[in-house]
């Protein structure tokens, strides 16, 4: 009995930094976090595309939402929408201009949590040299232990930039001016 | 087939002038296409051509070095000083160093991701992806550079040609074309040099 109580008291002490903030590296080395976007193509379609190098850490306390923080810097580089020549037109000046501005990046300010899982995460995102307020209508998606010894907590995210906002001119047609932005965040703990 | 002591080999004056026909070309539909925009009709149909054509390019060039190998070319003109002979040589020798790297750097532009290339929908060119990073992007700068170092090249070996056509009226542009090319003396080459030096003057 004893046993089983000290036992419990170790389990209850090793769970509890879990209730109180943390901070989280995004599990970029195992690739569970994607940044993506997609695009219309001509009005009829849809173009998906992602960022294959990105780097960040957020800290979530999950009984003060309102107090985590997430900062995300973005690889222009490595634009990927499956295809050579599209992805050498995305890194030109014409859109991206990455030998001039290889780095995005995404630094929240506040967070506004709403119903349930939801919140909006409020930051200011920088492209192409432009940095702007933006909002992502966000949701934790999960959270828990992993099979291999550590700790980790998902989100999702979605929000949608203009081009010529970020001083890219859209050559693509009136369809395309809105790009839509999908983020998977997985973070481990640290 | 052979070439003559004084002459180009047929197919080596055909090769000449068609390669020169599609290199002036594919430059300038390379040049005019990268700006095109999204809506033109040619966004698409431009950089296939210019594959197309490129792709038949890489062949020609090889046939080209094959014919060369075998045939040789004919002896330099007598007239043609050791220092003309040299510069000649040098600038033939970087026009097809220059023709090839071109060749090279665009397959590596349009096959980074593995796609092939298409040539007139008759065939595709296979694609083996990546071999350095940011691939389409170096290939294609060299690509442009290398291009506008072949123009310039050619533009000088045009220059040349014509210099010893209508200046020093000898017959390196005659025996790249099918006209007759007179077995000039040496002499008589010199002789009619130095009566052009004192014309030119005249006129001018």
């Amino acid at each position: 009995m004893k046993k089983l109580v000290l036992a419990s008291l170790f389990t209850t002490l090793l769970a509890a930094p879990a209730l109180q903030a943390a901070d989280y590296v995004i599990d970029t080395q195992g690739a569970h976090a994607f940044v993506q976007f997609k695009v219309s193509h001509l009005g009829y379609s849809w173009l998906h595309g992602r960022f294959n190098t990105f780097s960040g850490t957020f800290s979530y306390d999950d009984k003060n939402l309102a107090a985590s923080k997430i900062q995300l810097d973005i690889d222009t580089k490595s634009v990927d929408s499956n295809h050579a020549e599209r992805d050498k037109h995305l890194r030109s000046p014409d859109f991206l201009n990455v030998d001039k501005n290889g780095k995005a990046s995404f630094v929240s300010s506040k967070v506004v949590p709403k119903d349930g899982a939801n919140f909006d995460l409020v930051g200011n995102f920088t492209l192409n040299g432009v940095t702007k307020e933006i909002t992502i209508a966000a949701m934790k998606t999960g959270e828990g232990k992993d099979p291999w010894g550590g700790y980790r907590a998902g989100f999702e995210g979605k929000t949608s930039i203009n081009l010529s906002d970020y001083g890219i001119k859209n050559i693509l047609g009136p369809a395309s001016e809105t790009v839509h932005l999908d983020l998977v965040v997985e973070g481990v703990r640290k | 087939m052979q070439p003559t002591d004084n002459s180009y080999s047929a197919v080596s004056k055909l090769l000449h002038w068609l390669m020169a026909l599609m290199i002036f070309g594919l430059f300038g539909v390379g040049f005019w296409m990268v700006d095109l925009t999204y809506y033109s009709a040619w966004y698409k149909t431009a950089p296939h051509y210019h594959k197309s054509v490129g792709i038949v390019l890489a062949v020609l060039l090889l046939v080209r070095l094959a014919v060369f190998f075998k045939n040789r070319k004919p002896a330099p003109l007598a007239s043609h000083s050791l220092l003309v002979q040299r510069a000649s040589k040098l600038t033939h020798g970087l026009l097809y160093v220059l023709l090839f790297f071109i060749v090279v750097t665009g397959y590596l532009i349009s096959t980074a991701d593995n796609r092939g290339i298409e040539v007139f929908n008759w065939f595709v060119v296979p694609g083996f992806g990546e071999f350095f990073g940011q691939q389409a992007d170096r290939a294609g700068l060299l690509h442009q550079w290398l291009a506008y170092g072949l123009i310039a090249l050619a533009v000088l070996h045009a220059l040349g040609a014509l210099k010893h056509h209508f200046i020093d009226k000898d017959a390196t542009l005659k025996r790249m074309w099918w006209s007759k090319t007179d077995n000039a003396p040496v002499s008589k080459n010199l002789t009619g040099s130095t009566d052009l030096t004192n014309s030119t003057e005249e006129n001018s």
